[in-house]
């Protein structure tokens, strides 16, 4: 599987994950969250690809989900509740399917 | 000879079997039928053909789906894609046909027609779909009052005996505390944000008809405080019918061996009973529980993973449980508060307790819940030792401070 972004084609696995990390770029994250049904990535969508991206970069692998709500609750202020509630607003079907897709990370891997 | 040797051999002898069900299935169903395939080619193979995981789900929810893909789907099309959806049960698996119905009229439509009723955890297990029906399925499902489980790092579907539906025994509201913790907890049950999954369940009495002991990670489990009531009339009359013999049966069976009785008249000291129910169970008549009643809450069971299989231990003697359950609710959090906080990636809440060692563990919640409403006191005490310490080289605070 794959899909083809200004003569460049890319190739994903079943779930539509990025298979070679490395090919990402933004206009990448701008087709994937299109394909999501996300219709604008926003300041907000952007603070938490980069964080993941990031936080990949640096463990080569993707954070635990707490650790994704701990960054946001210090990144906007906000109680864990609301972090969690307002990561599942940015990215509505969760941010291991989502997010991570987005960012270019590949599929989380677990029980789930 | 048949496609399917191995698997027409699992469907030989008197007993039930899973084979006979899925073929069943399998005269509506392509997927029942290539799930029989896969399943035979896997025996031959000595492998499993199902891939790892997959990352499916329903918008707005991070768990209540888990994705499942073979690795052959052009073989075996009816099940490359094979996903089950977990269905929150109702408190205590107490359904009406029309409700049932329903469900399965959606399943049949948009689904396998198969199902396990009901999954370990306890959800109404729905299985074999593909991606594109999952949102479809949420919606209808949701139209008709049901919602989807846990599943994945979250708290997942609590579940519960039958309780004082149809139990004498019950000595807490197990299908209210369910359900109140189901519907307070949604956050935490439909968006996956702990370190790994957490179990609830309640049994009304420490005959834990529903394992929570063994299986669930915060098991609350209905006790009473005060006296066996005794009966002795009944007692009586089970000596007249000679049905049983108590002495042999009851009192001679008792662990801690409190039962007195002089073949007319029992009498129990109470206060050596472990509350193993043994008594109670065999002289239904004569024997019931007490009626000071609330519930023993015990932490840390789970199956073995990282480590080895563990039971739950007590972590509060009694607790009373009346709606809305406030005081239950606060010693939820603060447990969640503490694990979350320091836990590692698939650690289990047992796990992370003997890691922190219980003593640790009690005063850190100890200090959540002195902030709560509630004013639960906790702290650790020398009774939880279970055993003393072998390892001599110990050093006291107080040794260190003497020698500056």
């Amino acid at each position: 599987m794959g899909f083809e972004l200004n003569g460049t084609t890319y190739e994903t696995d079943e779930d539509g994950y990025l298979i070679n990390i490395g090919g990402w770029n933004e206009d990448v994250a701008h087709h994937l969250a299109e394909e999501e049904e996300i219709p604008e990535l926003t300041e907000k969508h952007w603070q938490i690809i980069n964080f993941l991206r990031g936080y990949y970069e640096e463990y080569q692998i993707a954070p635990m989900i707490k650790i994704l709500i701990k960054a946001i609750m210090k990144d906007m202020d906000l109680s864990k509740r609301d972090a969690s509630k307002m990561l599942y607003e940015l990215y509505p079907a969760g941010p291991a399917k989502q997010a991570c897709k987005i960012a270019g990370l590949p599929k989380p891997t677990g029980c789930v | 000879m048949s496609d399917t040797p191995m698997m027409d051999e699992l469907e030989k002898g008197p007993w039930p079997s899973f084979v006979r069900e899925i073929r069943r299935a399998g005269k509506q169903s392509a997927t029942a039928r290539d799930l029989i395939n896969i399943l035979e080619l896997s025996y031959k193979d000595k492998k499993t053909h199902w891939k790892h995981g997959g990352v499916v789900g329903v918008r707005g929810y991070g768990a209540g789906v888990i994705g499942r893909y073979v690795d052959d789907p052009v073989q075996f099309p009816g099940v490359a894609h094979f996903h089950t959806v977990r269905v929150n049960q109702t408190s205590g698996f107490v359904y009406n046909t029309k409700g049932l119905g329903e469900i399965m009229d959606i399943w049949d439509k948009r689904g396998s027609g198969m199902t396990n009723m009901h999954g370990s955890t306890g959800d109404l297990v729905l299985l074999g779909t593909t991606s594109e029906q999952l949102d479809p399925i949420f919606t209808d499902i949701s139209q008709k009052g049901w919602d989807l489980g846990g599943s994945g790092s979250d708290l997942r579907t609590p579940s519960c005996c039958l309780g004082p539906a149809r139990c004498e025994y019950a000595c807490i509201d197990t299908l209210a505390i369910t359900r109140e913790c189901t519907n307070y907890y949604q956050d935490e049950l439909h968006r996956p944000a702990f370190p790994y999954k957490f179990k609830i369940k309640v049994a009304g009495c420490s005959n834990d008809c529903v394992a929570s002991i063994a299986r669930s990670d915060l098991s609350i489990i209905g006790t009473w405080k005060d006296d066996i009531r005794i009966d002795q009339d009944e007692i009586a009359n089970y000596v007249k019918g000679g049905g049983i013999d108590i002495m042999k049966e009851v009192v001679m069976m008792c662990p801690t061996q409190c039962i007195d009785f002089d073949g007319t008249k029992m009498e129990i000291d109470n206060s050596n009973c472990v509350h193993c129910m043994h008594c109670i169970n065999k002289l239904t008549k004569a024997l019931r529980v007490g009626t000071d009643q609330g519930a023993t809450i015990l932490l840390g069971a789970k199956a073995p993973i990282v480590e080895g299989a563990m039971l739950a231990s007590v972590i509060v003697p009694f607790m009373k449980l009346e709606e809305p359950f406030e005081n239950l609710k606060e010693l939820i959090e603060a447990l969640w508060e503490v694990w979350d906080e320091d836990g590692k990636n698939k650690e289990r809440i047992g796990e992370f307790m003997e890691r922190m060692g219980k003593g640790e563990f009690v005063e850190a919640v100890g200090e959540q819940l002195a902030d709560g409403e509630c004013g639960i006191e906790m702290t650790s005490q020398i009774d939880m030792i279970n055993h003393p310490r072998e390892n001599p080289y110990i050093f006291y605070d107080e040794y260190l401070e003497e020698e500056g």
